[in-house]
């Protein structure tokens, strides 16, 4: 698993990844997806699909939701990445979208949620009060097997409460 | 569903980019917002040996609006695009074509001219530039072209750019007065690609009676065509105008096609409805301003 997937000779490529500068020789078809779990051991960021339908391998890149299978480690050189293991704090304390992903069961198998735990922190940013269609929209991009998206849309409306009474 | 091995280039400045692209050929593929060509790497349904990663250019990350409308840069992306109130202002289509692209994940990376370059008759953006008449300008090593929305989309996926070509802007022009726009489409799902879809221009005269109606539908042919149906819907005010039998011609006149998802007489029809609806919706919007 880990060995690389050859190709091209490897480029030495610089990330900053949850605040930690991280360096790694990649060759150039290294997915970020692949970069981020295989070359960097961050296996927090889960991978569905491959073609970007599923939203699980959703990291933010310079703060902005992406797919990290639709990019390659090396265009992401130079770049701020956060995976779900950056969100909570720096003692580990569960950020308040993590409380509330928890608190409301927004998850089953979780195998959905660091993608929808990065998408809903990255929205609650930009939109600390979004509409119940913001909401939507946000989220639209991502796909859940397990708990039919009614406690996950309930997450996202308590992380915006916990967040609104912690300011 | 791992990408085939290639070999990585990253310039740093245009001419760089295209110098590259003179010396690999059809052996060569920009990556831009990698959106479509990274699943296609993915499923192995492209190979290249050489990708020209043009992130780097900033140069062509420019929004500029001007009397002539709206010029996007290559490396400007959906999300950058559709957010901009000055482009919403000199062209409305723009922001509410892109709001059916797809996931907002997906269009902070995509960009509008890599979307025109891949040609998917799918896709929202080749018929708006196809709707408004803009161009694609593609630059090689000594020359730049301008090339008309009529002339760029040569076939499902194809485009008149040439592999040692890289398209770095597009033009999407204002609208003349009077005029408004619509974009309706139907998904199975909100984000996916459409069933179909249809983007509508209407424009009225001084006596506010249509004056030119047109359309052009996602999914209904092998390229954007643009569907003028300004004598079918009579030269009347919007309220009285007949956008039935506009749908009605619409209809007779795009050739869809069966896949798994719609059969051709299925996306026939929804396209006559959504056109009736669109050029209702771009009459009235067009009366209003
Ligand atoms: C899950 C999903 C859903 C999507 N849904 C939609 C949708 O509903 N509607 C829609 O329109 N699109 C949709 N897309 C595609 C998306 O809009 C892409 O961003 C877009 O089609 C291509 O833009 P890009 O910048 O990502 O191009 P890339 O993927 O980088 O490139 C696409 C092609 O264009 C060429 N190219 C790109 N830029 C240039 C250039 N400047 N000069 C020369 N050649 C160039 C590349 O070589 C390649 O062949 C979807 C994508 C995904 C993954
Ligand atoms: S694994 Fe990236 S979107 Fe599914
Ligand atoms: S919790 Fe299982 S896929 Fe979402």
């Amino acid at each position: 698993m880990g060995e690389p997937v050859g190709g091209g000779t490897d480029i030495a490529i610089t990330l900053t990844v949850n605040g930690v500068v991280r360096r790694a020789e990649v060759p150039g078809r290294r997915l970020l997806s692949d970069c981020l779990r295989h070359d960097l051991g961050l296996t927090g960021t889960h991978v569905g699909c491959e073609h970007g339908v599923c939203g699980c391998c959703t990291v933010l890149l310079d703060g902005e939701p992406v797919r990290s299978c639709l990019m390659f480690a090396v265009t992401a050189d130079g770049h701020a990445v956060t995976t779900v293991e950056g969100l909570a704090g720096p003692g580990g304390e569960l950020s308040p979208v993590q409380r509330a992903f928890a608190e409301c069961h927004g998850l089953q198998c979780g195998f959905c949620t660091p993608g929808f735990l990065c998408v809903v922190t990255a929205l609650l940013r930009e939109n600390p009060v979004p509409t119940e269609e913001e909401v939507l929209e946000g989220v639209s991009g991502n796909l859940c097997r397990c708990t039919g998206y009614q406690n996950i849309l309930r997450s996202v409306r308590r992380a915006a409460e916990i967040m609104a009474e912690e300011r | 569903m791992k990408p085939p091995p290639f070999d990585y280039h990253s310039p740093r400045s245009v001419g760089e980019a295209l110098e590259i692209l003179a010396a690999t050929g059809r052996d060569g593929k920009v990556l831009a917002g990698g959106q479509s060509l990274i699943p296609m790497l993915n499923m192995r349904l492209a190979a290249p040996g050489h990708v020209v990663d043009i992130n780097r250019l900033t140069e062509l990350a420019a929004v500029t609006v001007g009397p002539d409308g709206v010029r996007t840069g290559a490396l400007a992306r959906h999300a950058q695009v559709e957010r901009s109130g000055p482009v919403a202002a000199a062209q409305p289509l723009l922001r509410r074509a892109l709001r059916l692209v797809a996931h907002p994940a997906i269009r902070n990376r995509g960009t509008v001219v890599g979307s025109l370059v891949h040609a998917d008759p799918a896709a929202e953006l080749p018929a708006v530039l196809t709707l408004l008449g803009g161009s694609v300008r593609l630059a090689r090593r000594g020359a730049v072209r301008d090339v008309p929305a009529a002339r760029f989309f040569t076939g499902p996926l194809e485009s008149a750019a040439e592999p040692d070509e890289l398209a770095v802007s597009a033009l999407f022009p204002a609208l003349p007065p009077r005029s408004g726009t619509a974009f309706h489409e139907v998904a199975r799902r909100h984000g996916d690609y459409a069933l179909a879809g249809v983007a509508a221009r209407v424009r009225l005269d001084d006596d506010l009676r249509v004056a030119a109606a047109e359309v052009v539908c996602v999914n209904a042919g092998p390229v954007p065509e643009l569907v003028d149906v300004t004598g079918d819907c009579g030269h009347r005010a919007p309220g009285t105008a007949d956008w039935g039998a506009a749908a009605r011609a619409v209809r007779d006149r795009i050739d869809p096609e069966a896949d798994i998802h719609a059969s051709a007489a299925y996306r026939r029809h929804l396209a006559g409805v959504l056109a009736e609806r669109a050029l209702r919706d771009a009459a009235t919007e067009a009366a209003g301003g």
